[in-house]
Order: C-alpha cells, then sequence, then structure tokens
C-alpha cells in the first residue's frame, strides 16, 4: 500500500474517532463544559493531562532540539517534567479542594478582589494564545509535508475539527478526545524509536538503548562525543551553556508549567482531592514515557544522520535526502565544489542545513521502517498538536464567558446564557486561533518561552502563597503579579524584539536568557508580594478560613 | 479539638513537602545541574552520570517522588480521618 493511502487512512480513522467521541460526551450543564462535571478518573485525567501537555512542540521538535543541543537539551527534559512534582505537591489537591472552574476564579475569591481577578484573566489570556497560534501553525504544517495539502487548508481542516468537538463537547468533550489522542501519540512515538533502538543496539528499550553499544561495540554516546568533536561540535554530553543559564533556564520552566492555566484547569476534573494527587501520577508516568524516549531518539537520530552525510557522495545519497531537501528543510550547497556533504560546526565550510525537526519526522524514512511507521507518525504528530489546541481553547473560552462575563460583567446571567456563551467564545477563539495560524506572527518561537515565563511570573506565586501563607492579602498578590508580569514582559520585549534600546546577549541581567528569566521575574514576585502584604491590612476573617479549608483535603 | 487536629495534619504534611521537594532539588538541579562535572567521572554502562541524572534519572525520581507523596497522604487522610470521627 503506498504512503499516501496509509496517511490518508490513519488520519482517517483517528479523525473520525475523535469525532465520534465528541457527539457521545456532548456537554449539557457549564459544570460539564468547564471541568466535565468534576467526574474524570484519576487515570483518565492523567491521560488527558499528558495529550493536553505534550503538544506538537513536545513530539515534533523536542527531540530534534536535543539532537542538537546535547546536555543543553536537558533544560527541557528536567523543566517541563519537573514542574509536575511542584504541581502534585503544591497547587492540585488543594485546587481541588477549593473546587471552583478556573484559575481567575482562584485568584479572585482568595485576594476577595476583582481587580485581582481581571489581572488573573489579563496573563491567562496572553499565555493561551502565544500557545495556541504555534498549536494551530503545527497541524498546518504535519498536514503540508505528509498529504501534500497547502499548509493553510492544513491549519482550516485542523480549525474545523477542534471547533467540532470543542465547541460541541467542552472540558467533558476534550477529556475524552484526549485520551485517545494520547494513545494514537504515545504509540506513533514509540513504534519508530523501539525499532531504531532494536536496530542501532539490540536493545527493545530506547531508554537503555542509547547507553548500550551499536554493532560496531562502541557505546554509542561515546561514538557521538568523538564524531561531534571530530566535526568541530560541542561534545554531545556536555554542554554549551552557562551553568547559571540552565539553572534558570530549567527553573522557569518547571515553574511555568505548574503555572500553564490549561494544565492546572485539568485538576478540577476530577471527583475528589485524593483523585487530583492521583492523577498528577498518572500524568507525569505518561508524560515520562515520551521524555525519556526523546533523548533516546536525540542521540539515534543524530548519529544516523552522520553517518548517512557526512563525507558521502552527494549524487549517491538516499532517496529520503531528496524528498526532504524537497520541503526545504534540509538544504546542501556544495561550497568546495567536491561533490562530497561536508557537515561541520564551521560555517564557513558547512553544506549542510537541518532544520531540527526532520530529526523525528524523517527518523523512520532515514531508519528504512515501512511505510505504516511513518503513516502513524503523521496521525501522532496531528494528536499531539490538536489535543495542546482543545485544551488552551477551553481556557480561553472559560476566562471570557464565565471570568468576565459571568463573574464581572453580568452576573445574573442565567445558567443557559453562561453555556451558550461559553460556546460563542470558544467559536471565536477557534477563529483567531486559526488567523494566527494561517498569519503567524514573527514571535511566535519567542513567545512559547514568554509563556513559561509569564505562567512562573504571575501565576505561580499568588497561588502558592494564596495556600500556604494565610496572611497573604490582595495588596501583596496584585502587586506581585502586575511587578513579575511587566517586568517579564520588559525583559522578553527587550531582548527579543529590540524594544526598549534592545541589548545583545552580554548585556543580559547577571547573564540570565530571556527564556530563564521567568525564575528572575518570579523571585521578585514573591518579594514584592510579601513586602507590600507587611505594610497593609491582613485579609478578612473569612478568607483566612477559606484557606484553613482548601489546606484539609479530607473533608469533602 | 478539631482544629487542633486540622493543625496537626497540616503540619505533617508540610513535612513531607520539605523531605520529598528536597530531593526533588537535589536529582535535577543538584546531580544534574550543579554536580554534572564531578558526576560525570562515573559512568553507568555507556552513560556518564551527571549527563544520566540530567537526561533520564531525574524524571525517574518525579515520578516516584508523586507516588510516594500519594501513599504518604492517603495513609494520613486515613489517620486524620479515623481520629475526627472517634
Amino acid at each position: 500500500m503506498s504512503l499516501q493511502l496509509w496517511i490518508w487512512l490513519m488520519v482517517g480513522v483517528t479523525f473520525t474517532l475523535y469525532i465520534g467521541i465528541a457527539i457521545w460526551s456532548k456537554a449539557g450543564s457549564t459544570k460539564e463544559f468547564y471541568v466535565a462535571g468534576s467526574g474524570v478518573s484519576p487515570i483518565a485525567n492523567g491521560m488527558a493531562t499528558a495529550a493536553d501537555w505534550m503538544s506538537a512542540a513536545s513530539f515534533i521538535s523536542m527531540a530534534g532540539l536535543i539532537s542538537f543541543m546535547g546536555y543543553d537539551g536537558s533544560v527541557y527534559l528536567m523543566g517541563w517534567t519537573g514542574g509536575y512534582v511542584l504541581l502534585a505537591l503544591l497547587l492540585a489537591p488543594y485546587l481541588r479542594k477549593f473546587g471552583k472552574f478556573t484559575v481567575p476564579d482562584f485568584i479572585g475569591d482568595r485576594y476577595y478582589s476583582d481587580t485581582a481577578r481581571v489581572v488573573a484573566v489579563f496573563c491567562a489570556l496572553i499565555i493561551s494564545f502565544t500557545y495556541v497560534a504555534g498549536q494551530m501553525r503545527g497541524v498546518g504544517l504535519v498536514f503540508s509535508r505528509y498529504l501534500e495539502v497547502d499548509i493553510n487548508t492544513g491549519v482550516i481542516i485542523g480549525m474545523a475539527i477542534v471547533l467540532f468537538y470543542a465547541v460541541l463537547g467542552g472540558m467533558k468533550g476534550i477529556t475524552y478526545t484526549q485520551v485517545a489522542q494520547y494513545c494514537v501519540l504515545i504509540f506513533a512515538f514509540m513504534v519508530p524509536a523501539i525499532f531504531i533502538s532494536i536496530q542501532m543496539t539490540g536493545n527493545p528499550i530506547p531508554q537503555i538503548g542509547f547507553g548500550s553499544q551499536g554493532t560496531d561495540g562502541m557505546y554509542l554516546l561515546d561514538k557521538l562525543d568523538s564524531l561531534s568533536r571530530e566535526l568541530g561540535f560541542h561534545e554531545y554530553t556536555s554542554g554549551s551553556k552557562s551553568k547559571l543559564d540552565v539553572f534558570f533556564i530549567t527553573a522557569a520552566l518547571m515553574v511555568g508549567t505548574a503555572g500553564l492555566p490549561h494544565v492546572i484547569v485539568r485538576f478540577f476534573t476530577v471527583k475528589k482531592v485524593s483523585d487530583a494527587r492521583k492523577s498528577a501520577g498518572w500524568a507525569l508516568l505518561f508524560i515520562a514515557i515520551l521524555y525519556t524516549t526523546a533523548p533516546a531518539i536525540a542521540v539515534f537520530a543524530r548519529i544516523n544522520l552522520i553517518e548517512t552525510v557526512s563525507e558521502k557522495r552527494y549524487d549517491e545519497l538516499p532517496g529520503w535526502f531528496d524528498n526532504w531537501e524537497k520541503t526545504g528543510l534540509l538544504t546542501f550547497d556544495d561550497k568546495n565544489k567536491d561533490g562530497l556533504v561536508q557537515y561541520v560546526a564551521d560555517p564557513q565550510l558547512n553544506e549542510l542545513s537541518i532544520d531540527r525537526d526532520i530529526m523525528v519526522m524523517a527518523n523512520p524514512e532515514i531508519a528504512e521502517l515501512p511505510n505504516w511507521v511513518i503513516a502513524l507518525l503523521a496521525a501522532g504528530a496531528l494528536a499531539a498538536a490538536l489535543s495542546t489546541a482543545a485544551g488552551l481553547l477551553l481556557v480561553i473560552s472559560a476566562s471570557v464567558s464565565h471570568d468576565l462575563i459571568k463573574k464581572i460583567i453580568k452576573p445574573d446571567v442565567s445558567e443557559k446564557g453562561e453555556l451558550i456563551a461559553a460556546r460563542v467564545s470558544a467559536f471565536f477563539a477557534v477563529l483567531l486561533a486559526g488567523y494566527f495560524g494561517i498569519n503567524p506572527p514573527g514571535f511566535v518561537a519567542a513567545t512559547v518561552a514568554l509563556a513559561f515565563g509569564l505562567a512562573a511570573a504571575s501565576f505561580f506565586p499568588a497561588i502558592v502563597m494564596g495556600i500556604f501563607y494565610k496572611r497573604m492579602n490582595k495588596e501583596g498578590a496584585v502587586s506581585g503579579m502586575i511587578v513579575g508580569l511587566f517586568l517579564m514582559l520588559f525583559y522578553m520585549t527587550k531582548f527579543k524584539f529590540g524594544w526598549f534600546g534592545g541589548g545583545t546577549n552580554d548585556e543580559w541581567w547577571f547573564g540570565v536568557s530571556p527564556e530563564g528569566f521567568g525564575t528572575f521575574a518570579m523571585l521578585a514576585n514573591f518579594i514584592v508580594s510579601i513586602t507590600v502584604c507587611q505594610f497593609t491590612a491582613p485579609p478578612p476573617k473569612e478568607i483566612q478560613e477559606l484557606v484553613e479549608n482548601i489546606r484539609i483535603p479530607s473533608i469533602e | 479539638m478539631k482544629k487542633k487536629l486540622a493543625e496537626e495534619y497540616w503540619k505533617k504534611n508540610i513535612k513531607y513537602l520539605i523531605i520529598l521537594l528536597s530531593i526533588w532539588f537535589t536529582v535535577s538541579f543538584g546531580f544534574g545541574i550543579i554536580l554534572v562535572e564531578e558526576l560525570n567521572q562515573f559512568k553507568i554502562g555507556g552513560f556518564k552520570l551527571g549527563f544520566w541524572f540530567a537526561q533520564q534519572g531525574s524524571i525517574y525520581v518525579f515520578v516516584a517522588l508523586i507516588l510516594v507523596y500519594i501513599l504518604l497522604m492517603n495513609r494520613l487522610d486515613k489517620k486524620f480521618n479515623s481520629k475526627r470521627s472517634s
């Protein structure tokens, strides 16, 4: 069967499945729309969280990124998993006990202030929009590469699917489609990895495989270190970033993960507090399967690539090279006209430029795996992008219909009216996300780091102190969030977009990159909040009782 | 009485958090970043130890930490509930 046919078949079957689930789990009330009626089992919620969390970037780009960064890529591996420990221990159980629908709900109630609520809504919207634009773009890219349709057509097909199940099913529909999407994406990610691990090391477990000996008896990592040295790259297992920056980036990603509203809101969907803890555990376990495999794929793919192309005759390269050259993601420029491919670190001599995304996507072709594996990978990448997009769209719609309309603008809106508002805002959010997918703002890549930085700098301190520091009042929390938010925005726009006079990498404060600055802004938030809180009135008695109440999870 | 129990429960919870988060910090920021060169002198299989902690080990420990927390808290909840009803 031809590759095209396989891909249409896999994508067709999985999409039918998602639509079927959406019809079966249509939301009938606002509680079902926002939090799936708080009746999701911990395992299902764990899978849904994992699919929600692992985006097109995790699925397609991360292994490739690590492939070129080596040890420095650890910031993503530790950063995007370590945050779940913070979630499970510091946030999820207490927020579930609090038991409302959204993150701004908690901030607004705990800090007894609509100002706090509006600041929280503002943060939630910025974070979610920056994130969702990238997902829609990812959907379009996968369609265009595998199904040979135009990127824009791909974005529109993706929009139609998400529109259907997010608007109809709300959180309930999203949760159960995400469970299906997790199964598709993890299967699609693991199958090629296992095949390649067996091919290269004889060990079917990639996590062990990449620390084993290759067919020539040399340890893969030692081989990659020496290949890297020969070609002038930095040694794979040691980094090139400063230790301080690695520390700050990892911390910002961890804390940012714990503060992302579309992840937090998943813990409102389970029945009870102990289920919130359990589902955080399941979620991390399901995520860890992909995250511990990704560094193995990174090593396999890099070695495979170097061995296939380095110093080989250009006209004798395998077919996949030609296929990917056509997409423009792989380019060869025979600078010294010797007909051989020189792939080296020195930009003057290097003749090969490689887009990091193809490390995962071309992997099955490079390893000569059968067509159905490639088709599976396409379906998996779509599942990853769609599930994350849907989760984000729901946060956007709930922020508008629940936090703004119901809580601030028109508190007397009926249950039915709020549900309609939720569906209408989900509809417009999808259109807007689609627009950004078709006309991507140039700063999308830069703003993903911004989303984590903002979540770390705004939500995380406000929520943690809301639970663990009874004395924290609205003045402290609001000023902390505002300082954290604007400090982060300032630093990011200064060094990424050249606003406020711009600046070079040498001018970074304390040598901290914009990606790692979230940690700094978070500390600023904590310091400002605690200082301001000392000079202003303590929170009212009923708020202190609220805090005492959410601390004791077992009284339901 | 009820209030005192709640305070005890919370104190115990905080104690667990401090212990578990110290381990969380040690395996990731400690072994994976601060001490990575020192640990890289040791090898397990084909992995340098510091590199292994940064790309594999820390993640396994994270999963284990949440698991331990679930077990500890379930036990604490049970104890708390039986004391409260007695």
